[in-house]
Parts: C-alpha cells; sequence; structure tokens
C-alpha cells in the first residue's frame, strides 16, 4: 500500500458491467516524504468517503478491485483508507 | 518478500473493514546491502513491530489475505516478522 493524494475525480457514463455506482478518483502517488512521486492513477474510491485534497493510502493490482462490493471487476488501484497521520 | 525498515506509523480511521483495529507501518525497502533502496509501502503489523525495527516484509495479496484470515480483502503489505540477522556473501 502506498500513499496518495486525491487530486480530481472522474465521472464516466458508459462503463464495464460491475463498475455501475463505483466513484473514481485521480490520486497523485507520495513518497513516504509525502512528495509528489510518478504519474497520477484513476482509483476507485474503496472507502466512499474520499474527496479532493485529501490524503489517503491505496492499493494496487489485483487487490484493489477486493475493495469494491462486487470484486471481480477492472480496476487496479484503489483508495482503501483515509489518512488522519502519519508520524515518521 | 522483501527487508524493510518500520519508520514510522500511519492512522486511520475511515478505511476499509480490513484495516479496523490494525496497526500500519511506514517501511523504507532496503537493498541487498541493507540501505534503503528509495521505495516504501505501507504495511500491516501483525508482529508487533515497533519504529526502527528491520522487518520481513510479504507483499502479495493471496498471503496477505490468508494471514489477516479475511477473503476478499484489498490488502498486500503486512509485516511478517523482525529480523535479527541478515548476511550477504561477496
Amino acid at each position: 500500500m502506498q500513499l496518495g493524494r486525491v487530486v480530481g475525480t472522474v465521472v464516466a457514463t458508459v462503463k464495464t458491467p460491475g463498475l455501475e455506482g463505483v466513484k473514481f478518483l485521480i490520486v497523485q502517488p507520495l513518497d513516504r516524504h509525502q512528495e509528489p512521486n510518478g504519474r497520477p492513477v484513476v482509483a476507485a474510491d474503496g472507502v466512499h468517503m474520499a474527496g479532493p485534497g485529501e490524503l489517503v493510502y491505496i492499493v494496487g493490482s489485483r487487490e484493489a478491485a477486493q475493495a469494491l462490493p462486487n470484486t471481480f471487476v477492472p480496476v487496479d488501484h484503489a483508495i482503501v483508507g483515509i489518512v488522519d497521520e502519519v508520524t515518521s | 518478500m522483501k527487508v524493510g525498515t518500520v519508520v514510522g506509523t500511519v492512522v486511520s480511521t475511515i478505511n476499509s473493514p480490513v484495516f479496523d483495529n490494525r496497526k500500519l507501518l511506514l517501511c523504507d525497502l532496503l537493498d541487498v546491502d541493507g540501505n534503503p533502496d528509495g521505495g516504501y509501502v505501507i504495511a500491516v503489523d501483525v508482529v508487533d513491530a515497533g519504529v526502527g525495527e528491520r522487518v520481513l516484509i510479504i507483499d502479495e495479496g493471496n498471503s496477505a489475505r490468508q494471514i489477516v484470515g479475511l477473503d476478499p480483502a484489498p490488502i498486500r503489505a503486512v509485516v511478517v516478522g523482525i529480523v535479527d540477522a541478515m548476511e550477504v556473501e561477496d
């Protein structure tokens, strides 16, 4: 899992079956000092509460889909938590 | 598996249910010489590791789900051991 900052939203009306009702957000992955690291990704919101500006943690690859009600969907990044605090 | 150093913790109240009541550790990943390789992961702690400790991390979904006993669950990285010693041949 990695840290990320929500920087935007994506709206798609036409989607693969199974993705109806899933919210997509644009997330900028961060390094552990919370500096941008790599290209932004489109992530499904697995917590249903994330919004632009928030610090989140994301899970990548096949496990991302398991954050959603329907787990057999084509999703490769998902927000699985909203970060309150990072101590380091 | 990967070897890392625990450098901090991540606290979250709004998260996927699999992370409820679980400690998240921020871990720098190490290269073969034990130096940070620039990467990091946020991993669930199941061995009660603390900041500063060198740990063994599994970063693979099936194993992670098996460890937390929940399937399906959007989890990948788990701290599964505390490293006592590491030896690398030249």
